[in-house]
């Protein structure tokens, strides 16, 4: 076992629990806290695998973006301190169906997929892919670009954006 | 220039010699950890040394002047004031995030700290996206904050909170711009190869006019993510008390403390880096001065320019009245954004047609 996947199992282990804690405590706002970590877990993981600018795209979108989106939605709606109430039965049947029905479908794909060797050596830094490489290929309409998701993305922007206006605006 | 490589190469070699690979890695990583700590706190005792006395004398006051000479040991004695204060929890605090909030503070900075380019060499974090893994790492300050303002359970750190909260998103978006405008001109996000392309013309005299209004942008900027005044409405204590750390006492509150002033001397650092040319000395293009200053080791040039840079920021900061928290936002969304949107194209055209020295 090499530094490596003693790393991986250290970070896999703080996910599994974080995750596990995001969904099990009664204050909204912990659960926020925990989701947060869980996030940089995984960009932990991106880091590990070489992935720097994956890792740093995690780290700013997830862990900077949406957790503060979601501590500030929470600021605004929730009043301070309140403990999540008792769902009823239905509900939690209907939640554990969806959650045993998402889980096999992610078993099924995970046990029938045939890995190729798992790669565990960190890369080194020459063989990172440098940013303009990444930047070409966003913008890039060849075989594997990837400008028409950009784009897609951008006019989904641009939709929040007007949204956002028209909510702000009462007049 | 003196290459600390060799020091690290031959402290690597000397390791892996002697034990196996992952001991040696592992030995390294606490080394470079404790490193990192001890800097961390001595240029913070440095830093709120000197805000103490660069603040009096743009007062016309003495300043700390009894602890010491010069009231040098004044934060020695602070520090330990503080260590030896109880730490208070409130009846109604959520205690899990009261105590965990400060700590993610210091670890974000520490780990934009970690960054900093010292010397050639000397980085620690030195990646390919290392500009955008800076930016990452201190946007996750404000969750802290945030938490901090919510877990407190009080009215007047939670508006603490919201405003830091849309004080630092916001300025964080001009500080990005500016970053990106000076990625244009340098070509690469790698701090260690972005100093390196400034060994003949430091960025700002390279880039010229769109880098100069980038320096000025980031300077401003810089203070406003900081939360340090004239943008410091998050803790206005006239209004708020003390804002989001309001209910802190002891270390928790030493910590926003530290990170405060750390986090303006890293904005200091990354403007040394990316403006002033990192570790690299002073050239005129004669040959003796030039001399002279290559015997001048790199983390000295380093540290002499942040520090120079800090004491611009201080200078901003003891100068401007405060703004009112409407006013802040509308400086930056009408007026610094919009500026730093045509400054980044007109980064863009220059370095694209080599309009630039």
């Amino acid at each position: 076992m090499n530094a490596e996947s003693v790393i991986f199992y250290i970070l896999a282990f703080l996910i599994l629990a974080f995750s596990v804690l995001t969904v099990t405590t009664k204050r909204i706002i912990r659960s926020a806290m925990f989701l947060f970590f869980t996030l940089l877990g995984t960009a932990g993981l991106y880091f590990l695998m070489g992935y720097t600018f994956l890792g740093s795209v995690q780290m700013m979108v997830y862990a900077g973006g949406i957790v503060v989106l979601f501590v500030f939605s929470i600021l605004l709606t929730s009043s301070n301190g309140e403990k999540l109430v008792r769902l009823k039965t239905g509900k939690i049947f209907a939640a554990a169906v969806t959650c045993l029905l998402g889980a096999a479908i992610v078993l099924f794909i995970i046990i029938t997929h045939h890995f190729t060797g798992a790669i565990t050596d960190a890369v080194p830094s020459e063989q990172l892919i440098s940013i303009s490489t990444i930047g070409h290929q966003m913008l890039s309409f060849d075989k594997y670009g990837y400008v028409l998701p950009f784009e897609a993305v951008s006019v989904l922007l641009l939709a929040c954006i007007v949204a956002g206006i028209i909510i702000a605006r009462k007049r | 220039m003196f290459d600390f490589s060799i020091v690290t190469n031959w402290f690597d070699t000397l390791l892996r010699s002697a034990m196996p690979s992952w001991a040696a890695i592992l030995i390294e990583c606490v080394v470079v950890g404790l490193i990192i700590i001890t800097l961390y706190a001595c240029f913070a005792i440095f830093l709120i040394y000197f805000e103490r006395k660069i603040c009096a004398f743009f007062q016309c006051r003495l300043g700390p002047n009894r602890v010491g000479k010069w009231g040098l040991l004044q934060v020695f004695a602070d520090v330990f004031k503080m260590l030896t204060k109880e730490i208070i929890f409130m009846k109604n605090t959520d205690r899990l995030i009261y105590v965990i909030a400060p700590v993610m503070v210091i670890l974000s900075s520490m780990l934009t700290f970690s960054c900093i380019p010292w010397n050639k060499g000397a980085e620690i974090l030195d990646f390919n996206v290392g500009v955008f893994f800076f930016l990452a790492a201190s946007s996750l300050g404000i969750v802290g904050i945030l938490l901090a303002g919510i877990g407190s359970q009080n009215k007047y750190s939670l508006i603490g909170a919201m405003r830091a909260g849309a004080q630092i998103i916001s300025y964080e978006l001009s500080i990005g711009m500016t970053m990106l405008a000076m990625i244009a001109l340098t070509g690469t996000m790698q701090f260690s190869a972005i100093v390196e392309g400034q060994a003949d013309c430091w960025n700002i005299v390279k880039g010229h006019v769109p880098a100069i209004i980038a320096f000025i942008i980031y300077m401003i900027a810089g203070n406003a993510e900081c939360n340090r005044g004239p943008f410091d409405m998050p803790e206005a204590e006239s209004e708020l008390t003390a804002g989001y750390h309001t209910e802190y006492s002891g270390m928790g509150f030493g910590f926003y403390y530290l990170a405060e002033y750390l986090n303006l001397f890293i904005c200091a650092c990354i403007a040394t880096t990316i403006f002033l040319g990192g570790w690299m000395p002073l050239h005129i293009g004669v040959a003796g001065f030039d001399g002279v200053m290559d015997a001048i080791p790199g983390f000295v040039w380093f540290v002499v320019k942040a520090v120079f840079v800090t004491f611009l920021l201080m200078w901003e900061r003891w100068t401007f009245p405060r703004l009112r928290i409407d006013q802040l936002l509308n400086l930056e969304w009408k007026y610094l954004i919009p500026i730093s949107m045509g400054n980044l194209v007109l980064m863009a055209l220059i370095s694209e047609f080599g309009l630039h020295f």
